[in-house]
């Protein structure tokens, strides 16, 4: 275990920035956003930021490549851009453990070398939640928010923040801060750990349990006739889905220009009336269709083709944002009631 | 707090449904927490007692909810209406948006609607129950050990600070007490960027949308948005974008969005209060307003159910182009 002091905490984001570009939360017009540090930016330990840290990782849009006509020949350009080593700090557990599930999606054949790329040259520092707000359920899903995992771990108390590396990238990284870091027990953290603990058993939400859910139980939850009235009110504005550090869906599109083409793909969301539209048309017709879709792929879908792992974190995003309030535990505990008949 | 209760609007709407005059009743709907109500659609009585509340959460407006409504279900519908929410009724019946006569409408007082997240700003995270007294809210967190109490006013959603009208203008009933038309300070903020210079106000505008993360729960929330197909949502379009396409597609959605629902924008406030980014849009449709009243002399869309907007209307005395003068009207 590694000591910082807090008074030094500005210093210790110079020094990263110094070798690497460094995206930490910082407060926004709109609440906590990861931004890229520089002198005079201010760490905010707010819980939680606006969107993850998946824009880092799998940005809402980027180009893939570019074409150039001229005449018959056409010439294909390479615009990749992310080959840089970077930090990310300040990483909740939720979304560490989000990070996990997009890499089953882009990691796996055929793997995504962009996000792979990006993957490989991010270093992430995760940070324990000593205040997790009302929305919090990642208990709901195994995730220990007083145990964030990520490349180092890092628990804050009242006048230090401590480190734990866990992967040599990881080790790497404590070797660049050393000047400022002493070795030191695990008294501290363990106290804080407990605080942590005590605080995610009185949240809200801390009773929601997962077990109803699962690969297998399509059949179950598809023809419920719950989806009718959680569905009814939501706009499809696929807000949800653009907030979620899980979410993966994507749109590859041409942009033409003068003398080309820009190949670049952006977020897409299950909640659109256009989204896998295929020569047919469209698969999902209606709202409740739609809807459906995002919540049996987060707790049926993903499941069963990812041995039994949710694709939510509990990470409380489309509590605070859906403009309807409409969201994956008034999902989940409507479809619970389902079974209990 | 509101001036009616749960308890009085529950009654009058299961007795509207146990005599069959209405066959369902639109409203708001218990959540989680108290503040996050979703509009739902209640078939029965029990449905109502458990479920229905009106409070200082109950902030969505409810009329854009009718088009796909009235459609889909046989028979009345009983809609709850704020006086804000009847400009944008009125609005859409001008527009024959949907059919009148599906619709029983009754008007409820509003003494200003509660911002969450202005709530949150002072009171921080884990808020686990708002009481409401008679003019602050009592909020009890994770946090602290004493509820803190924070005074209606300070937060009040934006197009509350300024609401325009505490008057209905269209209902079949009224519950409560009516209001009237305020004068509110509402183009205040407007004048503050008129006053800006082209770059600034550029640099503002850049600023506030580069936050957009393009979800389109402006335009879906929106009252005036009601095109069976937004063009941005069509891919036989050509300018179908689902992401943010870069500073200038940003900047061409809201300011097409804002000519589009010019004249029919009932300042309702919707696509500020839903934006996930906190873009203050409202102020592109008070410029938009703002430069109609002093072209064409006041107009508020939605006053009347078959209002001609300025824009789509014509009379002797609209001024000439050329009294209109680039970057809006002269006003020396
Ligand atoms: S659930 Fe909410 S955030 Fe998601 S698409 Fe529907 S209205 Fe938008
Ligand atoms: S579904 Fe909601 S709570 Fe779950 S990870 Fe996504 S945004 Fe977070
Ligand atoms: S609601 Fe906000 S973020 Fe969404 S498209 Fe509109 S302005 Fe952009
Ligand atoms: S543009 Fe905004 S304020 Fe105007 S009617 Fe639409 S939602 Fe309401």
């Amino acid at each position: 275990m590694l000591k910082c002091t807090l008074s030094n905490i500005d210093k210790l984001f110079e020094i990263v920035s110094a070798s690497m570009p460094l995206y930490l939360p910082t407060e926004d017009k709109n609440g906590a956003v990861f931004k890229k540090w520089q002198p005079g930016t201010v760490w905010s330990n707010a819980s939680n930021t606006v969107k993850g840290p998946k824009d880092l990782f799998f940005p809402q849009s980027e180009d893939l490549m570019a074409f150039k006509t001229e005449g018959k020949k056409i010439e294909v350009i390479d615009t990749r851009t992310e080959t840089e080593d970077f930090a990310v700090f300040g990483v909740r557990a939720c979304d560490v453990k989000s990070l996990e599930i997009l890499d089953r999606v882009f990691l796996t054949e055929p793997r995504d070398s962009y996000y792979a790329s990006r993957r490989e040259h991010g270093v992430i520092i995760s940070l324990a939640c000593n205040r997790p707000t009302e929305n919090c359920f990642c208990g709901t899903f195994g995730i220990d928010a007083a145990e964030p995992m990520g490349d180092v771990s890092a628990w804050l108390t009242d006048d230090a923040l401590y480190l734990h590396a866990n992967t040599e990238r990881g080790q790497a990284f404590t070797k660049l801060i050393a000047d400022l870091t002493e070795a030191c027990d695990d008294s501290a953290v363990s106290a804080q750990k407990e605080k942590n603990r005590k605080v995610m058993k009185r949240l809200p939400l801390a009773d929601l349990e997962a077990n109803a859910f699962g690969g297998s139980k399509t059949e179950q939850f598809f023809h419920s006739p719950q989806w009718e009235k959680l569905s009814e009110s939501c706009l499809g504005c696929g807000t949800c889905t653009f907030v979620c550090p899980t979410c993966q869906c994507y749109d590859i599109r041409d942009f033409k220009t003068n003398n080309g083409v820009v190949r670049y793909r952006c977020w897409d969301s299950c909640m659109y009336s256009e989204f896998t539209k295929m020569a047919h048309g469209n698969n999902r017709n209606s709202q409740k269709e739609r809807f459906r879709q995002r919540f049996m792929h987060k707790l049926v879908y993903f499941p069963e083709n990812n041995d039994g792992i949710f694709s939510c974190v509990g990470c409380g995003r489309c509590l605070a944002k859906c403009p309807i309030s409409m969201n994956i535990v008034k999902v989940m505990k409507a479809l619970e009631v389902d079974t209990d008949d | 707090m509101q001036t009616v209760t749960t308890k009085s609007l529950c009654e009058r709407a299961a007795s509207l449904l146990g005599e069959g005059t209405v066959a369902a009743v639109l409203g708001w709907k218990r959540g989680e927490f108290d503040y996050d109500l979703t509009p739902a659609v209640f078939t029965a009585a029990e449905e109502l007692t458990e479920g229905f509340i009106y409070n200082d959460f109950s902030g969505a407006n409810l009329s854009k909810y009718l088009l796909k409504k009235t459609r889909e279900i046989d028979g009345k519908i009983l809609v709850f209406l704020k006086p804000c929410d009847t400009y944008s009724f009125n609005q859409l019946l001008s527009e024959h948006r949907f059919d009148r006569e599906k619709v029983y409408a009754i008007g409820i007082p509003c003494s200003g609607m509660a911002d969450i997240q202005k709530i949150r700003k002072i009171v921080g995270e884990g808020i686990t129950a708002i009481e409401a007294c008679e003019n602050s809210l009592l909020v009890h967190t994770l946090y602290d050990d004493e509820p803190i109490s924070v005074s209606c006013a300070e937060v009040l959603t934006e197009r509350c600070l300024n609401c325009k009208s505490k008057k209905h203008v269209a209902y079949d009933e009224l519950i409560g007490d009516e209001g009237e038309v305020l004068t509110s300070n509402r183009f205040d903020e407007v004048e503050k960027i008129e006053a800006l210079s082209a770059d600034e106000r550029f640099a503002f505008w850049q600023n506030e949308l580069s936050r957009c993360i393009r979800c389109n729960a402006c335009r879906d929330a929106c009252p005036a948005c009601t095109c069976e197909k937004c063009v941005f949502d069509n891919p036989n379009s050509g300018v179908q974008s689902k992401a943010p396409g870069g500073e200038f597609e940003e900047k061409l959605f809201h300011i097409i969005r804002a000519y589009h629902v010019a004249g029919r924008c009932t300042d309702c406030g919707e696509c500020s209060r839903v934006c996930p980014q906190n873009i203050p849009l409202h102020l592109l449709n008070r410029k938009f307003i703002k430069d109609m009243n002093e072209t064409y002399g006041e107009y508020q869309a939605g006053e009347y159910d078959n209002q001609r907007a300025p824009l789509v209307n014509f009379s002797l005395d609209d001024p000439e182009p050329s009294d209109v003068v680039k970057g809006g009207f002269d006003r020396a």
